[in-house]
């Protein structure tokens, strides 16, 4: 019906390997970029503020680890250390009067390092053991940032951010953030559509899908998977970073606990593993869903006059990501993006059903 | 001497909570044993066991003697609704998406139970007394000496259970699935024993530690803690786990005290982690695992 795929020759090689092959997917995305370009017009501040700005960020963060989950194949329990190497790099960086585009290049380059570091030993076995290894990483890292004052400048402190300057202008605008967190996220996404079609994305998926075979061919498993460990954790720092300098303006341990981390992987599997659009979506989906849950939860309370306390509240999050990720792993293993997929397909030759293959 | 006495109290009473460890990885080992699944869910199940025994005990009125059983048996079948339900059908899937879903349980259960049975620590109330033993000068805990001993017995229960028909048959499905299911072992149902079995130590696991430390949310933290115990021992060795966890217990809490008259306070949270850490370094396949574990 939409997709119209009349018409559509590729008459050279350049135009048959686009991203966008199908006028309507190109158009699509046009109208997408530009409603997110121009969303500090359309929406309320608050709409742009707790919603659109944390969805942007965390997608670039979703984009990253899906990276190394999705194309590598990794398992990664300890996103949100990452992050919080990012963020903190990034934070004492900038007040150290390094200027902040320089300071976001160093909160990746020391996320990517630290990373490594992990990867690497983790690296030598897998499965369950780089789940565990990655797991321990979260707590130590965790622990460092919590007990050495140098970092966390105290115990229970919280470091503000400086006001952010990008190329000599302050940015202190909610609408500057948003733009800036959103080119940031343009380029993320950008790497990550193209790098399926590198010899960098086609390793990972080679590695991915079976180790040793790939090796036979002459790609080498652990280089591989500690690039994609390099490129994951240095996405996750620079959007760490992000998340400091443009939402939270400040950064204390308590942002980035093993509940973070699990957030992240729970955005991942429920937006699709491997897919880009799969991330934006289970970014959406994660973060806005315990939102309108904990609204909803509320009003049954006020409607039935049941007392709620305040800790099962908090509790709702944890169990809707639980049963978000066993849910998809059980009935959508590719997750949304999957769900996106099916409805295009049908649509790409709508009525014409039977010529679906 | 009194350097001597510090360090033996610290040893002993640690390596009773280490015992306390083993038991809650035996459940990972188990699993692990069966079918080389990572049971990430077991720190959820600790918690839900100690809950179902509260429960059963203060809702349900149950007497302490008919509690425990209760709860130890509903914990048997609810390991193995999990595997029924959940992951026969990950069979033949990556590794990757069989650790996420033990691992989704995990944290849906940990949301869950204080969700249904409120969010107060309960206390469960085994009728042990709390005196510490003293022999000379070193004080002993008593209630993790008689907590320590039961762990103990529940794992020499495992390690003879492995010497039994049924054992045996488990054994079997762990070293080679398709072997086995060619000379008529079930090895579905073995697996769903094996998760059974996981349950029943999350049982025990969550009644001893219900009563130490009382019966909350947290009772899932043990997760971590037992994670480290597993792997130092190897995954796949009953008797690895008690070593390991004694290992693990000891220095929980002797290497904390001293670090700290060095000046590096709080380091109690994250031995587990660095032992972790160290193991998958330096011997990933544990003290007394099998050396086959894939490398990359």
């Amino acid at each position: 019906m939409f997709y119209r795929l009349a018409g559509v020759r590729h008459t050279t090689y350049s135009s048959a390997r686009q991203l966008y092959p199908i006028p309507f997917d190109r158009y699509l995305l046009i109208a997408v970029v530009a409603v997110a370009v121009a969303a500090p017009f359309l929406f309320s501040p608050l709409a742009l503020n707790s919603y659109l700005l944390p969805w942007v960020i965390w997608s670039t963060a979703a984009l990253g680890l899906n990276l190394l989950m999705g194309w590598a194949g990794q398992v990664h329990l300890g996103y949100a250390a990452v992050m919080a190497i990012g963020a903190y790099t990034a934070i004492h960086s900038v007040r150290a009067g390094v200027p902040f585009e320089v300071a976001l290049i160093l909160a990746g380059l020391a996320s990517a390092a630290i990373g490594c570091v992990f990867g690497g030993a983790a690296l030598r076995v897998k499965g369950l053991y780089l789940a565990v290894t990655t797991l321990a990483m979260q707590s130590i890292v965790d622990w460092t940032i919590v007990h050495v004052p140098a970092i966390s400048g105290g115990s229970q402190a919280t470091l503000q951010a400086p006001t952010l300057q990008v190329l000599g202008w302050p940015i202190d605008t909610d609408a500057g953030r948003y733009w800036f967190a959103l080119a940031i996220c343009a380029v993320v996404t950008s790497f990550l559509l193209n790098v399926s079609r590198t010899s960098l994305g086609r390793a990972l998926v080679a590695v991915r899908e079976k180790d040793f075979a790939a090796a036979i061919i002459g790609v080498s498993p652990f280089k591989y998977k500690l690039l994609a460990f390099w490129c994951s954790s240095f996405i996750g720092g620079v959007a760490g970073a992000v998340l400091a300098f443009c939402y939270y303006r400040a950064v204390t341990p308590e942002q980035f606990h093993l509940e973070v981390s699990i957030q992240a992987v729970a955005m991942v599997i429920v937006g699709g593993l491997g897919s880009v659009l799969g991330s934006f979506f289970g970014a959406g989906l994660v973060l806005l869903a315990p939102i309108f849950l904990n609204n909803f939860v509320n009003a049954i309370a006020v409607a039935l006059s049941l007392p709620l306390h305040a800790e099962i509240i908090s509790h709702i999050p944890l169990v809707l990501y639980g049963a978000l990720i066993v849910g998809f792993l059980l009935y959508e293993p590719l997750g949304l993006a999957k769900v996106y997929d099916n409805v295009r397909n049908y649509f790409l030759v709508w009525p014409f059903r039977h010529a679906r293959h | 001497m009194d350097f001597l006495y510090e360090l033996a109290e610290l040893s002993i009473n640690g390596a009773l909570v280490g015992l306390m460890y083993a038991l809650v990885a035996l459940g990972i080992v188990l699993v692990f044993k069966a079918s080389s699944v990572a049971n990430l869910a077991q720190g959820a199940l600790v918690m839900v066991g100690a809950y179902l025994t509260w429960a059963s005990m203060e809702l349900g009125g149950a007497p302490l003697w008919a509690a425990i059983p209760l709860g130890i048996i509903a914990m048997f079948f609810i390991g193995r609704g999990i595997e029924r339900v959940t992951l026969r059908r990950m069979i033949g899937q990556p590794v990757i998406m069989v650790i996420m879903l033990t691992l989704g349980l995990e944290i849906m259960l940990r949301g869950l139970a204080p969700a249904v049975f409120g969010p107060v620590k309960k206390r469960l109330d085994l009728g042990l007394d709390t005196a510490p033993i003293i022999i000379g000068p070193v004080f002993i805990d008593k209630a993790y000496l008689m907590t320590g001993v039961v762990a103990l017995a529940l794992v020499a229960l495992a390690a003879i259970f492995f010497g039994t028909r049924q054992g045996i048959m488990l054994r079997a499905v762990s070293d080679d699935q398709t072997a086995s299911w060619s000379v008529g072992i079930p090895v579905e149902r073995a697996i769903g024993i094996s998760w059974g079995l996981a349950g029943v130590a999350a049982a025990a696991a969550g009644i001893l530690w219900g009563s130490v430390q009382g019966v909350d949310w947290t009772l899932s933290l043990l997760l971590i803690k037992a994670l480290a115990v597993a792997i130092l021992g190897g995954l796949d060795s009953i008797a690895g786990v008690v070593i390991a966890g004694l290992v693990v217990g000891v220095l929980e809490n002797v290497a904390p005290v001293y670090l700290e008259r060095i000046g590096i306070a709080g380091t109690r949270d994250v031995v587990a982690s660095l032992v972790i850490l160290a193991t998958v370094i330096v011997r990933p396949y544990g003290l007394f695992g099998r050396e086959d574990i894939e490398r990359v």
